[in-house]
């Protein structure tokens, strides 16, 4: 016990490393082979984002703002990937937007995808439009609230604004009956609450999609100014399987695609990574207790 | 006179950005200076990348330790900029309504040199500079969680509630739980200190730090911190 | 001969009392047109909408041509639309018509001319406004009452009373220090704050005779810790130690410069490392690299979601408005130290505007009256919720 106690105060944290990396990389080769995914069950704030969309006519106009990197991406874009989908089977038309320079790319591998590859039968301009990017990070929040053209003036392919039928009725971001950030930090969904949400007074709403670091940060808005909140990749797993189950009830012999079961599966990894923190700190905490024994019997 | 000029500016722009949110007549002003703000922040940007040149430069040429990494730097830098500037790779005309202009496809796009930098290059390296933080959390929980005292405890509890009630293995520990002590169920715990401790605490951080804002910028404002510039004392 | 039997079925009423009035205390170009229903369905079919319509007059060079074009169909049981994005230099009239299965029926009569007017002040942002005005009051009567002599008491930080200290270990140590100002922009407070302590820093290490080393994320910010810096050693007295090629822009891109940064310091092991400013996912890289090299570090951000891992892996840590009192309490100036205490008394009567929320919400949820539904009611209605 004691040189146990030894090994653990003078442990090199590359074994850390290595244990963390086993204990993802296990779950992810057990789940690539098997395909099996853990059950989820939805909490009150991913469900809030899924019944907001739901809750939509067909035909309404959503703002998708991609305000993430490829950083980040292992956490959004299966969240992206589902909202899309949901977006798409309601029959919403989209318009996609960038507040990061380098969200355009993530735009464009989304559409790609899931329209492009399951939906061919939407029409670019029509039925979705990609807007691209836009510098300015709260300027562009603070012209959309006034005039939308202005922020955006021409799509990413060249039309202008004005042309374009799937942006017909929509003067000002206020118009959006529903916006959807997908966010990863500045600017992101704090800041859609702080420019666009107070500044309209509350009437517009949002639902976002961010990363587990900011996740607490939003609680504080949830569920006033933010409608819902799709939180981490939990969040993202949960919001998946209710879009998956409500899709899978209009066609139960439909076999699920694995780019929408893909939070689903990262939970498996993210399951053994949580298990081996909370073993990390219970031996931390042994050996804690065990140098203050030895201290507190040195010392009398 | 070398710290007045620029304390008038930022005293003056930033009025102007506080009166163009509340009076009408003066919205333009914000957006005025807020142009200003970014054409100033991109022409430093040559100021930026000339030092990175020469730094860079200096340290290659003196042979100094570790001049690999700098004349790596700098190969990557020229050759980005020479392949995104010139649009390598891209399609003389890939967009018909602008087929009279030649290059006027987007430097990124599919088949440029500038896109397979950002697909096999950026994108690989940003994702794993960010998959190193589940190591560095893993290596800070067992270093940093101890049982010290009594808000040390109520920490660690919290931790592990939220652990576990974030993964299956809450729905495992705690399910079988009857209806009527649900609430108890890892899973609804955490939930329930999210929204209710975690919103509480994070709520006055924020509160806390509005008001640090304000006082900082009104400092600023109105002339009485100049430190910004430059102790001078 | 054979009788018709098929009936003509009569378009739908317009509504009456059609009026259009500026909105008051906008920012302009925003009209609420209203209008009172008719019997609604006369003809039999169900109403489906109203079609608001706008007077647009084209000017050619010998004709002037009235046309009508439409702003928005609304649904039947909304008698009120704020048309928005009009132009300001002239009157606007509109009417309204309603729509049913049938098609358009007759237009009401025109409204009266109205201007969209830009009034002085928007007056949705009253209370913001109101609150600013509250706490500018209270930080500069605070600032001047430090002036005229009145003593402020501030707690000790212990972050910023280390200050000297880990500057002092850099020196004996013969290692450099690491200052790095966050990751974002000169137009982000933190950045400025930042930039603050840097300043403060910057003199003291002159003073020992330390090294201090700024590797910054944006070109802009570069510029302004190259000032602040060479200020400092100026002001102590040693501008030629003075080096400006160890303040130097590394890149934009978040996780390139915390690669470079986290390099750097394996390879030169600084003995004091400071963040101070804006940071996001490479503050964790960050302090555990520092730790790992056993450095001395103090950090300091108002990024709440970042505020963890600092905590768990720096020495010391500024907490939100503690990283902005930062300035004040290391110059020890009666004007800044004045603001801090202003910033109390805004803290003093948000906590209490809390505690008042809380006590009626919990009251009107336990025992309903409408006395307490009213005050909580004229609470939330002042402070803009």
């Amino acid at each position: 016990m004691a040189r146990f106690i030894k090994i653990l105060e003078t442990l090199d944290r590359r074994w850390i490393f290595l244990a963390m990396a086993i204990a993802v990389a296990g779950p992810i080769i057990y789940i690539g082979i098997t395909g099996k995914t853990l059950p989820e069950k939805s909490t009150p704030a991913a469900s809030a984002v899924y019944n907001a969309i739901e809750a939509l006519p067909a035909g309404s106009s959503v703002l998708l703002s991609f305000d993430f990197d490829p950083a980040s991406s292992g956490e959004l874009t299966p969240m992206a990937t589902s909202l899309v989908h949901q977006c798409a089977a309601r029959g919403l038309k989209m318009i996609f937007i960038a507040l990061w320079p380098l969200g355009p790319q993530m735009i464009d591998e989304t559409i790609k995808k899931v329209i492009r590859a399951d939906y061919p039968n939407l029409i670019e301009d029509v039925d979705y439009v990609n807007l691209g990017f836009q510098s300015g990070n709260e300027s562009v929040m603070k012209v959309m609230l006034t005039d939308f053209a202005k922020a955006f003036p021409i799509s990413a392919s060249g039309s202008a604004v004005s042309t374009i039928p799937a942006l017909r009725g929509i003067a000002r971001v206020g118009d959006f009956p529903l916006i959807i950030t997908i966010s990863a930090g500045y600017p992101g969904a704090k800041e859609w609450i702080q420019y666009v949400v107070s500044a309209s007074g509350g009437k517009v709403k949002i639902v976002t999609g961010c990363t587990g670091v900011q996740t607490p940060q939003l609680y504080a808005y949830y569920p006033v100014q933010l409608t819902g909140m799709l939180g981490a990749i939990k969040g993202a797993a949960e919001y998946e399987s209710l879009v998956n189950a409500s899709l899978a009830s209009k066609d139960p012999s439909a076999v699920v695609p694995a780019k929408y079961l893909e939070a689903q599966r990262r939970m498996g990894p993210q399951l053994g990574a949580h298990l081996l923190m909370v073993s990390l700190i219970i031996l931390g905490n042994i050996a804690f207790f065990a140098q203050r024994r030895e201290k507190a019997r040195v010392n009398s | 006179m070398k710290r007045l000029i620029p304390m008038w500016i930022a005293i003056i722009a930033g009025f102007a950005m506080l009166f163009s949110a509340f009076f009408p007549h003066t919205e333009s002003w914000g957006e005025v200076f807020g142009n200003i703000f970014n054409v100033v922040a991109a022409i430093a940007f040559v100021l930026g990348a000339g030092s990175l040149a020469k730094i860079n430069l200096a340290k290659v040429s003196r042979r100094d330790a570790g001049w690999g990494y700098a004349a790596i730097t700098l190969i990557c830098f020229a050759v980005t900029l020479f392949v995104g500037l010139g649009k390598i790779g891209v399609h003389p005309n890939p967009n018909p309504q602008f087929a009279a202009l030649a290059w006027s496809g987007e430097k990124n796009s599919e088949g440029s040199v500038f896109g397979w930098i950002y697909k096999y290059g950026l994108v690989p390296i940003t994702s794993t500079m960010f998959a190193l933080l589940a190591f560095y959390v893993a290596s800070a929980a067992f270093r940093a969680f101890r049982a010290k005292n009594i808000e040390a405890i109520l920490l660690l509890s919290t931790a592990f509630i939220i652990l576990l009630g974030r993964t299956f293995a809450g729905v495992v520990l705690t399910g079988w739980l009857p209806e009527w002590a649900s609430g108890l169920r890892l899973e609804n715990l955490s939930v329930y200190i999210m929204q209710v401790f975690n919103t509480a605490g994070n709520r006055a951080i924020i509160i806390g730090i509005a008001l640090g804002v304000a006082a900082t910028s009104l400092r600023i404002l109105l002339g009485v911190d100049r430190s910004w510039m430059g102790s001078r004392d | 001969m054979i009788a018709s039997s098929a009936s003509v079925i009569a378009a739908p009423t317009p509504p009456s009392s059609v009026t259009a009035t500026d909105v008051p205390w906008d920012s302009g170009g925003s009209v609420t047109v209203s209008w009172i229903s008719s019997v609604a369905g006369s003809n039999g079919l169900v109403q489906a909408q109203w079609r608001i319509e706008r007077r647009e007059i084209i000017n050619d060079q010998l004709t002037a041509e009235i046309v009508w074009i439409k702003v928005a169909d609304v649904p039947a049981d909304q008698m009120s639309f704020d048309a928005v994005k009009l132009a300001l230099d002239h009157a606007h009239v509109f009417r309204v018509s309603a729509v049913d299965a049938q098609g358009v029926g007759s237009p009401s009569s025109e409204s009266a001319p109205v201007f969209a007017a830009r009034n002085f002040f928007v007056g949705t942002k009253i209370q913001l406004f109101l609150g600013i005005l509250i706490v500018s009051a209270c930080v500069i009567i605070c600032i001047l009452r430090a002036r005229a002599g009145h003593p402020v008491k501030i707690r000790r930080i212990a972050a910023l009373d280390a200050v000297d200290e880990a500057v002092g270990r850099a020196t004996e140590m013969g290692r450099s220090i690491l200052f790095v100002a966050g990751i974002q922009d000169m137009d982000n407070i933190q950045t400025v704050a930042g930039i603050t302590v840097l300043g403060h820093v910057a003199k003291t290490a002159a003073e020992y005779d330390a090294t201090i080393e700024v590797p910054t994320s944006r070109s802009l910010v570069m510029e302004a810790a190259r000032e602040a810096v060479q200020a400092s050693y100026m002001a102590a007295g040693r501008s030629d130690s003075y080096n400006q090629d160890l303040i130097r822009y590394i890149t934009d891109e978040q996780f390139g410069f915390v690669a470079y940064v986290s390099g750097r310091m394996v390879r030169e092991k600084p003995a004091t490392c400071f963040y101070m400013g804006c940071f996001f996912a490479e503050s964790l890289i960050l302090a555990e690299t520092g730790n790992s090299i056993g450095a001395i570090q103090i950090a300091g951000t108002a990024e709440s979601s970042q505020l963890p891992f600092f905590v768990a892996a720096c020495d010391y840590t500024l907490i939100g408005e503690e990283f902005f009192a930062a300035s004040a309490y290391l110059s020890r100036e009666p004007d800044q130290m004045g603001s801090l205490k202003g910033q109390d008394f805004g803290k003093l009567i948000a906590g209490t505007l809390i505690v008042i929320g809380a006590v009626l919400a919990t009251c009107v949820a336990l025992w309903p009256t409408s006395a307490m539904s009213s005050a909580l009611s004229f609470l939330k209605g002042a402070l803009g919720s």
